[in-house]
């Protein structure tokens, strides 16, 4: 049976292979883990590329590829968005503040 | 076919959460959204285990359906609002469902989950326990949903609307950035497919775009509002999303989705398939 396309669970560690590109870390507001944020990652170019909602302890995680990336975070206590570059293959970290 | 028709605001939907007549339902692949706490009153249709067949790859019969909406305490009459996270992906699917087994009243709630938590709407885990109901489903609607051999003679007649994004539609991945790469199918696209990914259909918060602006969208892809259309996207969610902009938003009369979607064509034997950025602009 084939999975859908909903986002697998956020947060924990992860057997990365040697190919992957990930993308992950936390949402933060004053420096506390948000839950429940809508974390959107953006090409380089700003287009829409996937979306996940964050652990209650405010992890996120994409498969991307390398290259320069933008994650955005909404919550309604408020938006944030970082940078990222992955300059190739394995876990990239990145950190969004929203208020 | 007018907007008011087939969608709520979240708004209007917090005001009619105990209208009689109005079940609203939450639809995902995951359900753990729903145990974490739900619209009030909302029952839960899980996309994965009630909606698919345990065996084979399809949907749940006729006999099925009915069952499954009788359990939910679900009338032919009622207005049936479905709602969900990943942007309403799996709750534009099951619309798009609903109509399949000719379901009368239906609407999608704009925004889904996202758009109700971002506005802080209230959320309760209460159970919802509905009296059973004897529901009556038609025969599918097949002008609505298309099969391979179908999409295999649409190449270069038909509107071909890939809704994936850019980098599925070229063939750089194989699934949505959240997902594990790990597939057995071969990337690319069906060849004279445009690429309109879903998300511009939609703004950040979960709502559709509005009329004109998905007119725009459109145009500006290449879409012939003349030719008859099929949306597919990797398993049929998403190109559900776009499927509901064309015909229930726009009005175009004969737009398919392809449920197979990019699962069933890019591990199809000998048939034809366009790596790059193709036809888009």
């Amino acid at each position: 049976m084939t999975n859908g396309c909903g986002a697998p669970a956020q947060g924990g560690t992860i057997e990365v292979s040697t190919t992957e590109t990930v993308l992950e870390g936390k949402v933060l507001s004053s420096g506390t883990p948000v839950g429940g944020a809508f974390v959107r990652l953006l090409d380089s170019t700003g287009e829409f590329t996937a979306e996940v909602v964050t652990s209650p302890e405010g992890d996120f995680r994409f498969f991307a590829a390398p290259g320069s990336w933008t994650v955005r975070a909404l919550h309604r206590s408020g938006n944030g968005q970082a940078d990222v570059s992955a300059s190739g293959p394995g876990v990239h970290a990145v950190e969004i503040a929203v208020a | 076919m007018s907007r008011e028709n087939v969608l709520v605001s979240a708004a209007w939907s917090e005001e009619n959460l105990q209208a009689p007549g109005v079940v609203f339902a939450e639809v995902d692949e995951d359900t753990t959204a729903y145990e974490g706490g739900h619209i009030p009153g909302a029952v839960r249709i899980d996309w994965k285990t009630e909606l698919q067949d345990p065996v084979r790859r399809d949907f749940i019969d006729r006999e099925g359906f009915e069952k499954l909406l009788s359990a939910k305490g679900i009338s032919n009459d009622d207005t049936v609002v479905l709602y969900g996270g990943n942007n309403n992906w799996f709750a534009a699917y099951a619309y798009w469902y609903f109509k399949l087994y000719g379901h009368t009243n239906v609407k999608l709630l704009d925004g889904g989950r996202k758009k109700w938590e971002l506005d802080g709407r209230p959320l309760d885990k209460e159970e919802v326990v509905r009296a059973a109901t004897s529901y009556t489903a038609q025969e599918q609607d097949l002008s609505i949903r298309a099969f391979r051999d179908e999409v295999v003679d649409a190449i270069g007649n038909k509107n071909l609307v890939d809704v994936r994004s850019p980098d599925e539609f070229s063939g750089k991945l194989l699934a949505p950035a959240h997902l594990p790469q790990e597939q057995a199918q071969r990337g690319g696209h069906i060849p004279s497919a445009v690429n309109v990914p879903w998300s511009k259909a939609a703004n950040e918060d979960g709502t559709f775009k509005s009329d004109d602006e998905l007119r725009a969208l459109y145009a500006e892809a290449g879409f012939d509002g003349s030719r008859k259309t099929i949306a597919y996207c990797r398993i049929g969610e998403r190109s559900s999303h776009t499927w509901f902009a064309l015909r229930e938003l726009l009005g175009h009369e004969d737009v398919k989705n392809y449920d197979g979607s990019w699962t069933e064509y890019g591990s199809l034997i000998g048939v034809p398939i366009e790596l790059g950025s193709g036809k888009e602009a």
